[in-house]
């Protein structure tokens, strides 16, 4: 049951992947993404870190998605407007893609087989994840705060329309 | 219980299919959604191996990936809308410069 679950999450993620490469407006790539970040919480789940993939819905879905949806509205990019490359390049991306694939499979192909340690309780919960973020992380917890902070003020001033300087003169 | 290969194979698959969609397209806004997509296939080995060898610490691990990701698209965005309001275009190809 579970693999066949991995199996139908697994196809529609690698499915709606290349369906974010391949089509043709931006709009669909940003639909069919959140597609593939939906399956990927739906591993999560699977692997018992529920806590992760309620934040993953949260955060990608909910939040980078929509941001990355409001771009490409407030750009009017569509269909006609969108540039290609040449066929060679598209071949020789495809290509270079599928070699870094095999050089990954031919990687993984010559490992040994790892035991599972035997898990005990529920890793994924949010107690125990929120035990081990406040004791054993709790300067990187800290440090991540400072950079969303420089990350919020560093978009707001890049993003805001220039004044004009000279304006009475 | 799956096998940990079939993750680490699925996780393959994905980043490969970021890295040719970051070769294959001009946009940069798509480029960016390749780079969210080798992201998250990261994200998907590493609660795999947290949850194989029982270690809360990569899943915190992936909290923390999931931080600077949000950080890094809303910087990244905001200079794709600031070249866009002097180049009116996101084609890397005419992008490919620095001034202007």
């Amino acid at each position: 049951m579970a693999l066949n679950l991995f199996y139908f999450l697994s196809f529609v993620a690698v499915l709606s992947a290349l369906m974010v490469v391949f089509s043709r407006s931006p709009v669909y790539s940003v639909l069919y993404l959140i597609v593939t970040f939906f399956s990927i919480a739906g591993h999560y789940v699977l692997m018992n870190a529920e806590f992760l993939a309620v934040v993953h819905m949260i955060v990608y879905a909910g939040a980078i998605m929509v941001l990355f949806l409001y771009v490409i509205m407030l750009l009017n990019l569509n269909q006609e407007s969108e540039p290609h490359k040449t066929n060679l390049l598209k071949i020789g991306a495809v290509i270079c893609a599928g070699m870094l694939l095999i050089v990954m499979v031919g990687a993984l192909k010559g490992t040994e087989v790892l035991v599972a340690v035997e898990s005990t309780s529920g890793i994924g919960e949010v107690k125990t994840l929120g035990q081990v973020l406040f004791t054993d992380f709790l300067l990187p917890f800290e440090i991540a705060s400072v950079l969303l902070l420089a990350a919020m003020v560093g978009s707001v001033m890049l993003a805001k329309s220039e004044k004009k300087t000279n304006v009475n003169s | 219980m799956i096998p940990i290969e079939y993750y680490l194979w699925l996780s393959a698959v994905l980043f490969s299919i970021g890295v040719l969609g970051v070769l294959y397209r001009r946009n940069a806004i798509i480029i960016f959604m390749c780079i969210e997509l080798m992201l998250n296939a990261v994200n998907l080995v590493m609660v795999a191996f947290s949850n194989f060898l029982n270690d809360a610490a990569g899943q915190v691990f992936v909290f923390f990936i999931m931080a600077v990701a949000a950080a890094e698209v809303a910087v990244g965005l905001a200079i794709l809308v600031m070249t866009y309001r002097n180049t009116r275009t996101t084609d890397i190809n005419i992008l490919n410069r620095l001034k202007w």
